[in-house]
């Protein structure tokens, strides 16, 4: 009989409980358990990033994390992103207007990846851009318009 | 009168000619004369009743796709092609 | 017809795309985030042999472990008989279609599906996976493929006999087909030659790569309908496949394609789709299969590895006087590698006299290969354009001024035989010789070896069938409805097409992209043909609703129809008083004008035009680890009309990531078992974005004289010249020319060590 753990986190600002199995991954929690699949399966190595969140401030791939781990944790995901329903945050709106996706599977990990980038350096140079976003794997887009979205976006959250 | 140039493996058919006349207002009719011209010739291009699945014909530079009713305009340059589809 | 000479108010600029939104909040539905209430989790049990007879399976552990709700094996798809089936644009053969899907007597390739499994959780599933018991005997296998050309070699399918061999022989081969094209006189050629250069190339199997493993949830009803939501670059394709292969009529099957995340050519083919409908109708539940990353890398559709040599003539005047090919290609386990595409292509931008190119498809001990963006083509583009490139330096000769010299135009002959029509080769050399890199001094980088190369490409492009409806809202908005599904961007494109005529911006048009049973056939997403083909059907869709818009004017103001005009968005009367309505308020009187307004159109167009690419690197090796950097890179295309810019610069830039991966990193890499040991992307390495600096794009715009709108297909031809530009960049660099992709570290390591 499965045993299910109880766990409790707080997801995109809001305390939330749910239950799972210990060898359940973060991602699988989210998506299959919570109903959020805006992080996405793409290899369940940690070598992709498409299933990237933010946990207590730092970028981590979901299906290198287990369900039970994240409790008394903070995680964003890209459900979190916008400010509301009518306004997006900066990343998402350059990412759109650069035309920075194409088929759209890696953008959610690009944009949490990009988000906890610009927290913590809201200055980047494009070198630092590359970097940062090297764990994140993109086969449609070639980078160029990715890159250029989120110089972009610090641009504007810096007033600049 | 069409010409119709005769695709490298099966010039043993046609005795090494790469290219020939044909007559045929359609596909259908044109390899009927080339079979005739040249025995085993339309076993090789056609297939149940169409066109062959891994052959497609260009008429003037174009692909067509009528298949065997595809008509044949006087003075065409007709080759036959692998079909080719793309990923 | 073409209305190239117009002024395009919505073609050409760079609006949001409409499924945008959905996309950057993690809100859009891939086939892998579909639920339904009681899925199912299935999960597939595959070969760990290159080549094997299954002598028995039993499923009983595994049908009785708990949650576990239904085991398929072949034995529970219908008999099939082998012969090709047209089907769509794809020949397809049925037996061979079904025995990949799960293996019948013998497994062929390290991966190969035999047994799936449904169950309540996924976990539940790889669990019963492994209790499945199968008695394999072990068969010797073969990977090469010039060993499995050989007499002695192993045979993978007794059946095979060679397609297209000029002589019939009832010997048992790995040869599938073979093709030739020939004309001129190759001795008359070389002998008139002042230069000639012969090389041998092999390359590595290569996968596309898409993020998105292959998906599909499936819900068999018991009245024989089912429904399968599945990210497949064609509901239809796939409809169709799954019915010949399971022995039911197409029509039962609803497929709704999900959005997909990247496909290439390798989300054409199914794998998943037929096991899901039957687990589906056994356990009487929804079931959803996903492969993992490591089941996509073993099991689905890589692009061939091959063997090309190449030998060509040019005198001194820079004329190629002869090229001589021959390629053999790995088709994988069944018949059906590109070989073709690939003596199609090559040397497809050169005005030739004399040319033979063969062509063999060869069964190897691997997965069954599909198709990669542009075919064929790159491995042969790697062994012609670096030949040309050698040809050229040894002349004395600016290898793009070469490629002028011997450049295809209107009326040039392909290798293939038929003349081009108006095309745009020439010009991309030009934009390419023009161009501020090539301009440009080659940068220096301490430590490190810089050359510059380039090279050129060409692609046929598609056409097929496509099918769309355009419906006036009553708002005087518009409704786009095709059957493509978008994988960069296209419905944003169609939007843009049907606004153009509708004389609507391009936010006012609602695109969407339907199921199997709400729009007419459309064959498949690929082979660059969306914008042309289902762009084609949108402008003839829209075109019937503006003639009907006009009707109903005229209804309105009691005028014969052909007094009535459509421009710019307002239908006025051109007698009588000049009248006139903007097509919303013309849209608000439609109940009184005879009813709603649905314009609608499916075609098979003629008129594709095809497409070339000329590119140009600049790399720095270090000679003592062989890494290659790029330092810049500009791609010039001949895009027709770019119908919404940012997404053909988009195809191009990520065509050419795709050829930076190929030419420097990705390769199979199976071991003396014939496993596949690098089956995850940590050691099967696509370029991340440390590893390329910003992609220039120059887009040229020659129109396709058989579009109403000029478009020509754009997204496979920036692949091809990647591998051969960045070989001749290597060579300029360190001296040595590169014969195999990829060209890894240690290879190219090796090179500049053996050449001191």
């Amino acid at each position: 009989m499965a045993n299910k753990v109880l766990v409790e986190t707080t997801l995109n600002g809001e305390t939330v409980e749910f239950l799972c199995e210990p060898r359940q991954s973060l991602l699988e929690v989210l998506r299959d358990v919570l109903g959020f699949t805006g992080a996405k399966e793409g290899c369940l190595t940690g070598d992709c990033g498409a299933c990237s969140v933010i946990m207590d401030g730092r970028v981590a791939c979901a299906c290198l994390v287990l369900g039970p781990e994240v409790q008394g944790k903070k995680i964003e995901t890209v459900e979190g992103m916008a400010k509301d329903g009518e306004n997006l945050h900066p990343l998402q709106q350059k990412f759109l207007e650069h035309a920075a996706l194409q088929c759209g599977i890696c953008t959610p990990g690009f944009l949490v990846a990009a988000k906890a980038l610009l927290d913590r350096n809201p200055k980047p140079t494009e070198h630092e851009v590359r970097f940062a976003l090297a764990g994140n794997l993109c086969r449609c887009t070639g980078y160029d318009k990715i890159v250029h979205a989120v110089m972009d976006a610090a641009a504007v959250m810096q007033g600049r | 009168m069409a010409t119709v140039f005769i695709p490298a493996l099966l010039r043993k058919l046609t005795g090494g000619k790469d290219r020939t006349s044909a007559t045929g207002a359609t596909l259908r009719e044109l390899i009927n004369d080339l079979d005739r011209q040249f025995p085993g010739f339309r076993d090789r291009v056609v297939e149940h009743g169409d066109l062959a699945g891994s052959v497609a014909v260009s008429i003037n530079g174009e692909v067509i796709t009528g298949g065997l009713a595809e008509p044949v305009p006087t003075d065409s340059e007709i080759h036959f092609v692998p079909a080719i589809a793309g990923g | 017809m073409a209305t190239q000479e117009a002024k395009f108010k919505v073609i050409g600029t760079r609006p949001i795309r409409h499924d945008g939104v959905d996309k950057v909040t993690g809100r859009a539905r891939y086939g892998a985030d579909i639920n339904l209430p009681g899925l199912l989790h299935g999960k597939v049990l595959r070969s760990p042999h290159a080549h094997a007879r299954i002598k028995s399976i039993d499923v009983s552990a595994a049908a009785a472990l708990p949650g576990v709700k239904a085991v398929i094996t072949s034995a529970d798809f219908p008999k099939l008989k082998s012969g090709v089936v047209p089907l769509g644009e794809l020949a397809m053969n049925p037996l061979y279609m079904s025995m990949n899907l799960l293996a019948h007597d013998k497994v062929l390739y390290d991966g190969h599906a035999v047994a799936a499994v449904a169950a309540t959780s996924p976990h539940i599933a790889e669990e019963a996976v492994k209790l499945i018991k199968v008695e394999y005997e072990v068969l010797p296998h073969v990977q090469d493929v010039r060993s499995a050309m050989k007499e002695d070699a192993p045979i993978l399918l007794p059946d095979v006999r060679t397609s297209g061999a000029p002589e019939k022989s009832d010997k048992q081969t790995n040869i599938a087909s073979q093709v030739r094209f020939a004309r001129g006189d190759l001795d008359v050629g070389f002998k008139a030659a002042d230069i000639v250069v012969e090389r041998e190339f092999n390359t590595a199997m290569v996968h596309q790569g898409y993020i998105e493993p292959h998906n599909a949830v499936a819900q068999y009803n018991a009245d024989g309908q089912a429904t399968i939501w599945t990210s497949t670059q064609g509901a239809f394709t796939a409809r169709d496949q799954c019915g010949l292969v399971l022995g039911i009529p197409a029509s039962s099957i609803k497929v709704v394609p999900a959005e997909i995340g990247g496909g290439f050519g390798g989300k054409i083919p199914i794998y998943l789709e037929p096991l899901a409908l039957l687990l589906s109708k056994k356990s009487g539940k929804p079931v959803k299969l996903v492969m993992s990353r490591g089941e996509v890398l073993r099991a689905t559709g890589p692009t061939p590895g091959s063997h090309i040599r190449v030998k060509m003539g040019a005198n001194k005047a820079g004329k190629i006087t002869a090229a001589q090919v021959w390629m053999a290609y790995e088709a994988g386990a069944f018949p059906g590698s590109p070989v073709g595409a690939g003596c199609m292509t090559i040397l497809a931008p050169y005005d030739l006299e004399n040319l033979q190119i063969d062509g063999f498809d060869v069964l190897v001990n691997k997965p069954k290969t599909a198709a990669y963006r542009a075919p064929g083509a790159t491995n042969a583009a790697m062994g012609a354009e670096t030949v040309i490139d050698e040809l050229a330096e040894k002349l004395g000769i600016d290898p793009l001024e070469f490629r002028r010299i011997n450049g295809a135009k209107e009326g040039t002959a392909q290798p293939a035989g038929p003349k081009y029509l108006r095309i745009g080769y020439l010009e991309t050399v030009e934009a390419a010789k023009n161009s501020a890199h090539y301009k440009s001094p080659l940068p220096k980088v301490s430590g490190k070896l810089v050359g510059r190369g380039v090279a050129s490409g060409f692609w046929f492009n598609a056409g097929f069938q496509s099918s769309a409806t355009v419906n006036i809202n009553t708002d005087g908005t518009a409704n786009v409805v095709t059957g493509s599904p978008d994988i960069g961007g296209s419905r944003a494109s169609c939007a843009m097409i049907a606004a153009e005529v509708l004389g609507l911006k391009a936010e006012e048009v609602h695109p969407v992209v339907a199921d199997t049973e709400s729009i007419g056939h459309t064959d498949m997403t690929g082979g660059s043909r969306v914008t042309f083909a289902t762009g084609y059907a949108v402008y003839e869709a829209a075109q019937d609703a503006v003639n009907q818009l006009k009707q109903r004017a005229a209804t309105l103001w009691k005028a014969k129809p052909e007094e009535v005009v459509f421009q710019d968005g307002v239908v006025s009367r051109t007698t009588n008083g000049q009248e006139s309505m903007s097509l919303k308020e013309l849209a608000g009187k439609l109940p009184r004008a005879g009813g709603p307004v649905g314009g609608r159109a499916s075609v098979n167009p003629r008129g594709v035009g095809p497409a070339f690419a000329t590119h140009v690197v600049d790399v720095a090796v270090d000679p003592e680890t062989g890494k290659v950097d790029i330092l810049r890179y500009t791609a010039t295309q001949d895009v027709g009309k770019a119908v919404h810019p940012s997404y053909v610069e988009g195809q191009m830039q990520g065509a050419v990531a795709q050829g930076v991966g190929w030419a420097l990193n990705e390769e199979y890499f199976y071991d003396e078992k014939g496993t596949l040991r690098n089956a995850g992307f940590l050691d099967y390495r696509v370029p991340t974005c440390l590893d390329l600096p910003m992609i220039e794009t120059i887009l040229i715009e020659v129109p396709n004289p058989g579009h109403p709108i000029g478009i020509r297909g754009v997204g496979e031809v920036p692949i091809v010249p990647p591998p051969a530009a960045i070989a001749n960049a290597i060579y300029r660099a360190v001296g040595v020319r590169m014969t195999e992709l990829p060209m890894s570290p240690p290879k190219v390591a090796k090179a500049v060590l053996e050449k001191k």
